[in-house]
């Protein structure tokens, strides 16, 4: 199967087979072609050439609607349920063939001998908000088997889950395997996983299937190897300078989570000059809001912000002052006004430094002009609306706003979400340039690996607090992991 | 400030060329075909009444721009709609769709009555600015209230500007029938008539108010603010993407507050001249939908406040049509709105094309 987007060879002639009732990993790196190897499964995308058998027989998958008909279903990494609707409900409304008059009761029956079949159950009268994320993960499965899905594709389904939950979770599914039930093809990144629960895995690289087999035949440093090929990725880029004067400096925070119903607290974080410091967690454990809290878009309740000393409210005029640049995650949508042009789009953060009235479109244009060329960034024209360049080049384009100049404080949130390979590497690198340069960095990440390779000093958040802080050349990933998971 | 050319500047050349002809004639060309296609609509609408469409549209024309006394009643009507148009686009830059501008002509209307009966005897030069002063204050004010509902309070600013416009109209209704009321005004409550020497003339050679002087300055002073301005600027930022303008530390709220106040302020002015150019006194007839005619002419104009100079005058003639369509095609007065509600279907259905044609998109114009 191969897929090209544009000139992009996303997927390369991979073939990969999967036996009725086995478990079989589909591992690889960021941007290896692993999501979109299963989006041409399920007829998101139409591949480039390749077929795809079912049963033995060719089939033709022009759309999702096909793939469902032959039995294919996707767990996705975040949910897809109502959360204000009941469990009962939500199972009801995802079948294609639901009535427009439901009846209930003969519905509720229905599903309780379901789910009474089932190896694991979830509560049928609760509503979905009600329910911890490993019981969400649950009920996405228990969905696709309630759909009579017999082929799962699960990507990176424990992504969202404390290890405790994916354990579980990866058990049940296991066994249902091992019933002969169904077939999943699991895609991850996570080795123990693979081990663990797999029975066959295939190793994708650059868009290449690079290698496989059963589980039990490899270590975790065959699989390492196969991931990572001859490219060695874990180069660590060089550091030097020396870790200088506290920069930022966050004291007693107290904020509200977005829910609403959780607290973010925050007792003491220091990032010094020339030091990256990492905030390792799963997602939604208050990361987000501490990038919100950082950069003005939540009120703290109580507690203090200080940058070099002063008292620190997010404002322009402080930014500016101080030199504090942002680089928040999937930059299109935090960082950028699509519909605008790249130029207008650089010009952001210093169209009004020399505090007149009038904007000078000729400096704009001029500064776009020089950056764009500095950083890379591929456009047909600094017109072009921002909206219409790749990813990568969209987070070229923030970069080239907010690496330009003096950089006295980085806070940056998964920078490397969804770029290929060379955009990521090139990232990394201007992120540890601005750290040798005497900035002062934050990085907030989900990925552990970004933050194993970019930190200096790793911290762990969780449930809105942070839990662990250590050199990282001392920290161990186990003991990372369970904090991460909250189990200390 | 140095607005000259240093050695470093060098203009880049793409911004001139068919590039930037292309990305400029997407905002020309769907507007006027989706007007078109109202037209075509509206076309159908009337031959289904057994009507000509041709005979309309000549007797439009005629109407609004056939001799110069139509483009003079045309141009007189374009004044409070330029102002209008420009109490949805301002707000709309920074994307928010406020379409109460009614309720700022009808309090601005209101205030600039009452400081007129208030400064009765004071000479012209000090009452006309007081008048202006009130008209503006009123306008802003409550516009500018919907404007800080939606960021303080999470108030949705379309539901909550129409609803404020009717309470206004209710507003204007109770004093010029109670408080404010001219007792001599006996079939038409209205407020005292201002003093003749407050009564604004026309512009010298024409038969048309001043409202449509300064309507057309207020136009160009809002695309200077918006398109070569810093707090255009920030307020385009904010427009385009609210969240990529707070990590900026842009000051969102005050943005927020100071457009749409502005808007206000120009809805209110267009009340002033209302009064004091056209109706004398503050009543009931300031509430004549000027405010709504508005909403269509600024999406027409795709919030450009430059555009909406000429879609203001086209739409002006058209309105100033309706009297003789209804006198020489037997059709109610009301089919000049349903003509405006099918451009304007057409307008917010045609939102959705923009992107989609490659010939405006340059960036695309090389891949096959």
């Amino acid at each position: 199967m191969t897929m090209q987007f544009g000139g992009f060879t996303a997927l390369d002639d991979c073939s990969i087979r999967i036996a009725p009732g086995s478990f079989h990993a589909l591992l690889g790196e960021n941007g290896a072609g692993k999501s979109t190897l299963v989006k041409c499964m399920m007829g998101f995308y139409r591949a480039t050439s390749g077929e795809m058998l079912v049963d033995g027989r060719e089939a033709r998958i022009s759309d999702p609607k096909a793939a469902h008909a032959l039995g294919l279903g996707m767990v996705y990494q975040h949910f897809t349920l109502v959360p204000s609707l009941t469990v009962a409900e939500n199972l009801v409304i995802s079948r294609e063939d639901a009535p427009s008059v439901i009846d209930w009761r003969a519905e509720g029956a229905d599903l309780q001998t379901f789910m009474d079949g089932m190896p694991f159950q979830v509560p049928l009268d609760q509503p979905v908000r009600a329910l911890a994320a490993g019981e969400k993960q649950k009920l996405e499965i228990l969905k696709q088997l309630y759909l009579g899905r017999r082929f799962l594709i699960l990507d990176e389904p424990t992504s969202v889950l404390t290890p405790d939950e994916a354990d579980e979770v990866l058990s049940h599914m296991r066994a249902l395997c091992q019933k002969g039930a169904i077939s999943v093809l699991m895609i991850t990144h996570k080795f123990r996983e693979v081990t663990a629960y797999a029975d066959a895995v295939s190793v994708l690289r650059r868009g290449k299937l690079v290698g496989g087999g059963k589980v039990a035949e490899l270590g975790h440093g065959d699989m390492a190897a196969l991931m990572m090929g001859d490219a060695q990725l874990a180069q660590p880029a060089p550091r030097s300078g020396t870790r200088g004067v506290e920069v930022l400096e966050l004291n007693d925070i107290k904020a509200q989570d977005r829910t609403g119903l959780k607290g973010i607290r925050i007792d003491k974080l220091r990032v010094h000059a020339g030091e990256i410091v990492g905030v390792a967690g799963i997602s939604g454990n208050g990361q987000m809001e501490l990038m919100e809290i950082l950069s003005g878009q939540r009120p703290c309740q109580s507690g203090q912000i200080r940058v070099k000393g002063s008292p620190y409210s997010a404002t322009r005029r402080e930014a500016h002052r101080h030199n504090i640049r942002f680089l928040p995650e999937e930059p299109l949508h935090n960082a950028c006004a699509p519909r605008m042009s790249v130029s207008d789009n650089i010009a952001f953060r210093s169209f009004d430094t020399d505090g007149g009235v009038w904007l000078s479109g000729r400096r704009m244009r001029s500064r776009a002009t020089r950056l764009v060329d500095q950083f890379k960034v591929k456009t047909t024209s600094i017109d072009a609306p921002i909206s219409a360049l790749s990813g990568g080049n969209v987070q070229r384009a923030v970069l080239a706003r907010e690496l330009s100049g003096d950089v006295d404080l980085l806070i940056i949130s998964n920078p490397c979400f969804g770029l290929d390979f060379s955009a990521v590497s090139e990232i990394r690198t201007r992120i540890m340039q601005a750290r040798n340069a005497g900035a002062a960095v934050l990085i907030l990440s989900e990925d552990l690996d970004e933050i194993m390779e970019l930190t200096d000093r790793v911290l762990v958040m969780s449930e809105g607090t942070i839990t662990y802080d250590a050199q990282t050349a001392e920290a161990d990933i186990a003991t990372i992991g369970r904090h991460m998971g909250g189990h200390l | 400030m140095t607005l000259s050319v240093s050695e470093n500047m060098t203009p880049t050349r793409s911004a001139f060329g068919w590039a930037a002809l292309a990305r400029r004639a997407e905002a020309v060309v769907i507007p006027i075909a989706a007007l078109l296609a109202g037209f075509a609509v509206f076309s159908l609408f009337l031959m289904l009444q057994g009507k000509s469409p041709a005979e309309f549209f000549a007797l439009v024309y005629r109407a609004g721009f056939g001799t110069a006394f139509s483009w003079e009643n045309t141009l007189s009507r374009a004044a409070p709609l330029l102002l209008a148009a420009l109490c949805v686009a301002l707000p709309a830059r920074l994307g928010l769709v406020v379409i109460g501008g009614e309720g700022a002509i009808v309090l601005g209307g209101v205030g600039a009555g009452f400081a007129g009966v208030l400064l009765l005897g004071a000479p012209a030069a000090l009452a006309l600015p007081v008048m202006v002063v009130a008209a503006i204050a009123i306008g802003a004010l409550w516009i500018g209230a919907v404007g800080a509902l939606r960021h303080y309070r999470g108030v949705n600013e379309t539901i909550a500007s129409l609803l404020m416009a009717y309470i206004a109209i209710a507003l204007m209704n109770h004093l010029v029938e109670g408080p404010l009321r001219d007792p001599a005004s006996l079939n038409k409550p209205s407020t005292a008539p201002l003093d003749e020497a407050f009564r604004l003339g026309t512009i010298p050679g024409w038969d048309v108010h001043w409202g449509l002087a300064f309507g057309v300055i207020a136009c160009v002073a809002a695309w200077v603010l918006i398109d070569k301005t810093t707090w255009g600027f920030a307020a385009r930022i904010a427009g385009g993407n609210v969240r990529a303008a707070q990590v900026q530390g842009l000051p969102v709220g005050k943005l927020i507050v100071g457009f749409t106040a502005l808007g206000g302020a120009f809805a209110g002015l267009a009340g002033f001249f209302e009064v004091a150019a056209v109706h004398g006194s503050a009543n009931a007839s300031l509430a004549s939908g000027y405010g709504y005619t508005g909403i269509l002419i600024a999406f027409l104009a795709r919030h450009n406040p430059l555009a909406i100079i000429p879609v203001a005058i086209l739409l002006a003639g058209f309105e100033a049509s309706s009297g003789l369509v209804q006198r020489r095609m037997d059709l109610p007065d009301a089919t000049v709105l349903v003509l405006q509600g099918f451009v304007f279907m057409a307008i917010l259905m045609s939102e959705t094309l923009y992107g989609r044609f490659k010939i405006f998109a340059p960036e695309r114009w090389r891949t096959a």
